[in-house]
C-alpha cells in the first residue's frame, strides 16, 4: 500500500452505501412528500396571493405605495425620488412583471425568516446550550452549495414555489438569528443588572432592556438576510420561482449578454431599495444614542 | 443612640466563592484558608469570607473598602444579584435566600432600589422614563408614575430636562438620574455602590449633600459603598470596613478615627484631615479639674476639633470646658492635649 493513495472505502461498500441513503430517503419522500406538500398548502396560497396581489395592483399605486413605505422609513424625499425613478426605469424597460414577482417572494421570504429568526435568536442568546448547537447548523446552512440541499427539498415537493421559498429561507435565515443573537448577548451588562436590581421578570428585561438595545444589531441582521435572499433568486428560478431569476436563467443558457445585464440591473435596483430603507431605518431608531448634544 | 435603631439587614455568616465548585471550597474557609492559597491552590476566588453584620434602618451605613475588597460584592448579596455560597441575609426578619423567584422579584422591585457607579441608565430612553422605570417594573398606575416621575425630576435638580436622552447629559446629572430612579420606587432600602465614585470633587460634594439632605427626611436604610474614607466619614453613620473580603471594623465615624481594630484601618486613618471629623466627645478628659484661674472658655461635645480649635485661638484660651446638650459639664479638653490631637 502506498502512502499517495489515501486507504478509501472499496467501490462497492460506497456505491452500496449511497444506495441506501437514497433508497431511504426516496421511501421516505413518497411516503410523507404528499403529507408535507398539505402541510405547506398554506404557504403556498400565502405565496400566492401576495404575487398576485403585486401583479394586479395597478402600476401607479404600487409605486405610490413604495413611495410612501420609504418615506415613512427614512424620512429622506432624496430617497424617494431616487426608488420612484428606478422603479419606473426597471418598468419602462419591461420587467415591471418579473420585478413584482421576486418583489413579492422577497417579502414573504424576509418575514418568514423574521419570524423564525428573531425567536430563535432570543433562545440562543438566553442559553448556551441552544446556542451551541445551533450555530454549526447554522454554519452548515451558510457553507453548504445551496445546489445539494436543493436535490431533497425538490425530491420531497418537487418543483414550484414553495421549494424555491424553503431554499431561499435555508440560505438567507442565518445572519437574522446570528446577529440578533449578538445584539441581544452584547447589551451593556450594567444596564441588565439594573434591570435585574429593579426586579424585572425575565420577560421584562427583554422586552424593555434588551430588546430595544439590542435593535440595531438586529436591523443589520434582517439587512443581510434581504440581500442573501436576492442573491439567491437565481437558484431559486432553476427549480421553478418566477421572476427576475428566470431571464437571467436564459440569458445564461443562450448568452444573451443584454438580457441578462438588464435583469440583473432590475435585482440590484431592488436590492438597493431593500437596503437602503432598512439602513435608514435602523439609523433613525438609534438617533438617540449618539448625538451628545449637551457637551 | 445608634444602638436604639432596629435592625433592618443582618448578615450571617456571609461567605462568597467564585469558581466552579464554590461549595466543595466551605470546608477549607472553616479551616480558614486565606484569599492568596485558595487562588493558588485551588483556583478559586475567595470573595467573601463569613462576614456577619448588622445593618440598622433609618441610617446611612457605609461600606469601606479598596478595590477587591468585596465590598460591591457583598451589596450585591442584600438583592442577590449574587447568590452567597455559605450565610444568611434576613431583611425584616425575613431569610432572602429563602425567597423564590417572585417573591425574589416582588422583594427587589418593593423593598430595594440600587444606584450604580456606572449610572446604568437606559439609553433609549428619556430621562423621565429612565426616573419612571421602578414603578413601571412595580405596575404602578399610569397617573401616579407620571406623578412620582415629575416630582423626583424635580428634586434632583433636573426639571427642563424630562425629554432628554441620558447621553445628552453630563456624568453627575446622569447620576442624579439614577439616584431619582431609586428614589421614586420608595423602597426601603437604597443601595449606593460607589455611586457617586466617577464623579469629580464637586459634583460629587453636591451630590453627598443632597443624599444627607434627602436622608433627613426620608429616613431610609441606605446602603453606601465607598473606598475613599472622606465620603465615609461624611456620610456614615456607622461605617463598615473591608479587607480581603473580610469585615475588619464596624463602627461610628469617632471610633474608626479613635479606635482603629488594625494597623489595616490605621492606614486609611492616617489620609484623613482628622480636625474636620473628629468631635470633641471623642478626646475630651472625662475628669474635671478643679477651677484655676486660667482662661476658660465653653464648647459643645458635639463641636469638632476644627471649631473648637477655632475657638481656642480667637479667645486665646488655656482650657476649654465641654459641655453637653443639657448644658451640664461632660468633660474638658486643655490646648496642650488639642495641639497633640492637631499633630498626629
Amino acid at each position: 500500500m502506498s502512502w499517495s493513495e489515501f486507504p478509501s472505502m472499496s467501490r462497492a461498500d460506497l456505491r452500496a452505501m449511497r444506495q441506501s441513503i437514497d433508497e431511504s430517503f426516496r421511501e421516505f419522500s413518497q411516503q410523507y412528500g404528499d403529507a408535507l406538500e398539505t402541510f405547506f398548502d398554506p404557504l403556498l396560497d400565502f405565496l400566492i396571493f401576495s404575487e398576485k396581489l403585486l401583479l394586479n395592483t395597478p402600476w401607479p399605486i404600487m409605486i405610490i405605495v413604495c413611495a410612501c413605505l420609504v418615506y415613512l422609513a427614512s424620512r429622506s424625499y432624496k430617497m424617494v425620488i431616487g426608488v420612484v425613478l428606478a422603479l419606473m426605469s426597471v418598468g419602462y424597460l419591461g420587467m415591471w412583471d418579473d420585478t413584482m414577482r421576486t418583489l413579492s417572494i422577497i417579502s414573504v421570504c424576509t418575514l418568514i425568516a423574521i419570524m423564525i429568526g428573531i425567536p430563535l435568536g432570543i433562545a440562543m442568546a438566553k442559553s448556551n446550550k441552544v446556542q451551541s448547537v445551533v450555530s454549526p447548523i447554522l454554519d452548515v446552512m451558510q457553507t453548504m452549495p445551496s445546489f445539494v440541499y436543493l436535490i431533497p427539498v425538490v425530491m420531497l415537493l418537487g418543483i414550484g414555489k414553495v421549494p424555491g421559498l424553503i431554499a431561499v429561507i435555508i440560505y438567507a435565515l442565518p445572519p437574522v438569528v446570528r446577529l440578533t443573537n449578538l445584539g441581544l448577548r452584547e447589551v451593556d451588562k450594567s444596564v441588565m443588572e439594573a434591570a435585574q436590581a429593579f426586579g424585572c421578570s425575565s420577560w421584562q428585561t427583554l422586552t424593555s432592556v434588551q430588546f430595544p438595545l439590542a435593535l440595531p444589531s438586529i436591523f443589520a441582521g434582517i439587512n443581510q438576510t434581504i440581500m442573501m435572499a436576492l442573491s439567491m433568486v437565481v437558484v431559486a428560478s432553476m427549480i421553478g420561482v418566477k421572476g427576475l431569476g428566470q431571464p437571467v436563467l436564459k440569458a445564461i443558457t443562450n448568452q444573451y449578454f443584454a438580457m441578462g445585464l438588464l435583469n440583473g440591473l432590475a435585482i440590484v435596483v431592488i436590492a438597493i431599495i431593500f437596503d437602503r430603507v432598512s439602513q435608514h431605518y435602523g439609523q433613525r431608531i438609534q438617533k438617540h444614542r449618539q448625538g451628545n448634544l449637551h457637551e | 443612640m445608634s444602638s436604639s435603631k432596629k435592625v433592618k439587614i443582618s448578615l450571617q455568616g456571609l461567605s462568597k466563592v467564585f469558581g466552579n465548585k464554590a461549595q466543595a471550597m466551605l470546608p477549607y474557609l472553616e479551616q480558614g484558608i486565606d484569599r492568596a492559597t485558595m487562588l493558588a491552590k485551588y483556583n478559586h476566588v475567595l470573595a467573601l469570607n463569613n462576614i456577619t453584620m448588622d445593618l440598622h434602618e433609618n441610617s446611612i451605613e457605609v461600606i469601606m473598602g479598596l478595590s477587591g475588597s468585596g465590598k460591591s460584592t457583598l451589596i450585591r448579596h442584600i438583592n442577590r444579584l449574587i447568590e452567597p455560597t455559605a450565610g444568611k441575609i434576613i431583611v425584616d426578619n425575613e431569610d432572602v435566600c429563602q425567597f423564590n423567584k417572585s417573591q425574589l422579584s416582588d422583594y427587589r422591585r418593593q423593598k430595594t432600589a440600587m444606584v450604580f457607579q456606572n449610572f446604568a441608565l437606559l439609553p433609549h430612553r428619556n430621562i423621565i422614563d429612565n426616573i419612571a422605570f421602578g414603578l413601571k417594573v412595580q405596575g404602578k398606575k399610569e397617573a401616579f408614575i407620571k406623578e412620582m416621575s415629575n416630582y423626583w425630576l424635580e428634586r434632583v435638580g433636573l426639571q427642563g430636562f424630562a425629554q432628554k436622552y441620558p447621553a445628552q447629559l453630563s456624568g453627575g446629572m446622569q447620576q442624579r438620574v439614577g439616584l431619582a430612579r431609586a428614589l421614586a420606587c420608595d423602597a426601603d432600602i437604597l443601595m449606593l455602590d460607589e455611586a457617586f465614585s466617577a464623579l469629580d470633587p464637586l459634583i460629587r460634594a453636591d451630590m453627598q449633600d443632597m443624599l444627607l439632605m434627602l436622608q433627613q427626611e426620608l429616613h431610609k436604610t441606605i446602603v453606601f459603598i465607598t473606598h475613599d474614607l472622606d465620603e465615609a466619614l461624611k456620610l456614615g453613620d456607622r461605617i463598615a470596613i473591608l479587607n480581603q473580603g473580610q469585615l475588619i471594623q464596624q463602627g461610628n465615624a469617632q471610633s474608626i478615627l479613635m479606635h482603629p481594630a488594625n494597623d489595616y484601618v490605621q492606614k486609611f486613618a492616617a489620609d484623613v484631615s482628622r480636625v474636620n471629623i473628629l468631635k470633641v466627645k471623642a478626646v475630651m478628659s472625662k475628669t474635671i479639674p478643679a477651677l484655676t484661674n486660667q482662661k476658660i472658655i465653653h464648647v459643645r461635645e458635639e463641636d469638632t476639633i476644627k471649631s473648637v480649635l477655632h475657638d481656642f485661638l480667637s479667645a486665646d484660651a488655656q482650657y476649654a470646658l465641654v459641655l453637653g446638650a443639657d448644658g451640664q459639664a461632660k468633660g474638658c479638653i486643655d490646648a496642650g492635649k488639642l495641639a497633640q490631637i492637631v499633630n498626629q
